[in-house]
């Protein structure tokens, strides 16, 4: 479920960055402040400890399938939220880089989504309460499956937000939650017996380490503050990316409803779109979102005119012969220097 | 276990790679960093039924991979495996948005599988910028550059830690894996019951392994403070590239450069 650079924004992308960067550092600073020094290579190593991890196949019994650990509530429980946190992000900096998992610009959004759900949302809400009076294996099994499941739903749904807002995709809200949502229910509930079943097996084997870390310590101060601001820029970014997509900007499928001849084809979805549209007006949450097939057509005449304006996709059907030609020259012209490159370099 | 041995191999290709010594690796990590970011926000910045626009900064990647000696293999067979998510998102586009764009002969193409192109060339334009940014760069000189350029030292260390540990603990993994599939030779992947116990087991010895090098930092005089070194400044030439890629990205964004060749050449035929 990595977000990737190519189905959003540079404004998702850029403000999801500026959320997870206010993070980092109040993180850091917390982590700078509060943490004993034996916690530096600590961190590091209990990193590559999730990192390797997470390519372990395990196998789920009843089906033919594996699962795997993500590990956010993991780290969480054994470093505390903080440390957790930068954790986290290291790992996927590196999965960014050297395996272009996710990538750059959607860096922010991936540590958001799988760092700062499951370590500030559900680490201190769900897990802790539920195993803070006295821990016991049953506590930590429930309170496992329990904050990885809520983390995962949360990443999920956080997933389908920067995706709708991005505008790449054009996948129906509705139709991606539906996809979304249950599917990362399953991985939740995988995860959280994968963290629970080894975090008792700790609490068992070498009980002091989870004294020493998490388990019994109150937490200084639930984060409330970053928290806020977290939810603060998401909302402020949410927010002047719905206005802009609402007003100026024609949604796509809009556009060229009404610029072309499209209606045939979309004539042949009606009973699926009709269902959808049904629901979706019965949940109304976004509703200028998804399903343009029926709101578009009455669109008002003023947005039409609008939209023939603002050059969006900018199809001019006498011009793109032009650009096909003058793309294959480009992708020629690419290689050849390419190759030219390489000789000099070379010789 | 095949999984983590390839993931191992493909982390050790790219830091060898990192060590070459051409006109890329000497260019200050700083500039490549800004550079990357740079470039994937113009490719993101297209609009989502762009294609021709998206292809002239194929330049970049077949530049970096050309001058900097990267085997285009590399950059093949990572996008082979990433692909599947994105473009399992990216091709309901062609289902839902069916209204025709564009005409070549006889064909009406439609705008779903417009946009469905955009994003794949987008996905290989951005993983290329990511894989060639840790190619030509290494991930020391990343994480020294990312100080620099004000990101907080705790995870800068955090993330030079982490890297350095996981050679060693993917290593430890493997072994265990592997004598784990040699006692179970007709599963796939670890048995429920071993689930806790494995990982556990690896668990502890990686708290042990921590211990350990915490010791060893104590005993080179590790005062709970973690010193960064940095020798190089800016030089010219890394201005020069900075600013030879900001313009080629810019003019990118503002010409469509292969439409207007092709109009040239079209308008003189």
């Amino acid at each position: 479920m990595h977000m990737a650079d190519a189905l959003i924004s540079p404004v998702v992308g850029g403000a999801m960055w500026a959320a997870t960067a206010g993070l980092a550092s109040f993180a850091s600073k917390k982590v700078q402040t509060n943490i004993d020094s034996h916690k530096v290579p600590l961190m590091g190593v209990l990193g590559a400890f999730v990192f390797a991890a997470q390519m372990i196949n395990f196998t789920i019994p009843g089906t033919g399938s594996s699962g795997h650990l993500g590990g956010g509530i993991l780290l969480a429980i054994l470093l505390g939220p903080h440390a957790a946190f930068l954790t986290i992000a290291s790992i996927l900096a590196v999965q960014a880089l050297f395996f272009a998992d996710g990538g750059l610009l959607a860096l922010g959004c991936n540590i958001f989504n799988m760092g700062f759900l499951p370590c500030y949302i559900a680490y201190p809400f769900i897990f802790k309460p539920l195993t803070d009076q006295k821990p016991s294996r049953r506590r930590i099994i429930i309170g496992s499956v329990a904050a990885a499941v809520a983390g995962l739903q949360l990443g999920a749904f956080g997933v389908v937000m920067q995706t709708l807002f991005s505008g790449i995709s054009e996948l129906p809200f509705l139709s991606f939650l539906l996809l979304m949502q249950p599917i990362h229910l399953a991985i939740g509930i995988v995860e959280g017996i994968i963290t629970a079943v080894v975090i008792s097996f700790i609490y068992q084997t070498a009980p002091e380490i989870l004294t020493k870390t998490a388990l019994n310590k109150p937490l200084d101060n639930i984060p409330i503050k970053p928290v806020l601001v977290a939810f603060f820029i998401a909302a402020l970014v949410i927010g002047s990316t719905l206005s802009w997509f609402a007003s100026s900007n024609p949604d796509g499928l809009e556009w060229s409803i009404t610029e072309t001849s499209g209606q045939e084809a979309l004539q042949a979805t009606t009973e699926i779109h009709g269902f959808f549209a049904d629901l979706q007006e019965k949940l109304a949450f976004l509703p200028d979102y998804n399903f343009k097939s029926s709101s578009a057509v009455e669109a008002p005449a003023a947005a039409i005119e609008e939209s023939k304006e603002s050059a969006w996709p900018a199809v001019d059907r006498g011009t793109s012969t032009a650009g096909i030609v003058g793309s294959l020259i480009t992708l020629l012209l690419a290689y050849l220097s390419g190759k030219a490159l390489q000789y000099a370099g070379k010789s | 276990m095949l999984n983590i041995e390839s993931n191992w191999l493909n982390m050790r290709l790219l830091d060898d790679l990192s060590m070459q010594n051409t006109l890329i690796h000497r260019i200050d990590p700083r500039i490549k960093i800004l550079i990357s970011l740079a470039f994937v926000i113009i490719v993101t910045s297209f609009s989502k039924y762009e294609i021709t626009g998206l292809l002239p900064l194929f330049f970049y990647p077949i530049t970096l991979m050309s001058i900097g000696n990267i085997p285009s293999t590399l950059l093949l067979k990572r996008l082979l495996i990433i692909s599947p998510f994105i473009l399992f998102v990216g091709v309901f586009n062609p289902i839902f948005d069916r209204t025709p764009l564009l005409d070549v002969g006889f064909i009406s193409i439609s705008g779903g599988w417009i946009s469905f192109i955009s994003i794949t060339v987008k996905l290989t334009l951005t993983a290329a910028a990511a894989l060639l940014l840790v190619a030509t760069t290494g991930i020391n000189p990343i994480c020294a550059a990312m100080h620099r350029l004000g990101c907080p030292k705790p995870l800068v260390v955090q993330l030079s830690f982490m890297y350095r540990y996981l050679h060693v603990l993917l290593e430890e993994f493997i072994k265990t894996v592997t004598a784990y599939q040699l006692r179970s030779p007709n599963g796939k992947g670890v048995q429920y019951r071993a689930w806790g116990s494995l990982l556990g087991q690896l668990l502890l010895r990686t708290y042990a392994r921590a211990k350990t090098i915490y010791d060893a930092m104590l005993c080179r005089g590790f005062d709970g403070r973690i010193t960064l070194l940095y020798t190089k400044n800016l030089q010219n030439h890394d201005r020069i590239y900075l600013a030879y890629w900001l313009f080629f990205f810019i003019l990118c964004r503002a010409v469509n450069i292969p439409k207007l060749m092709g109009k040239l050449l079209l308008g003189g035929l």
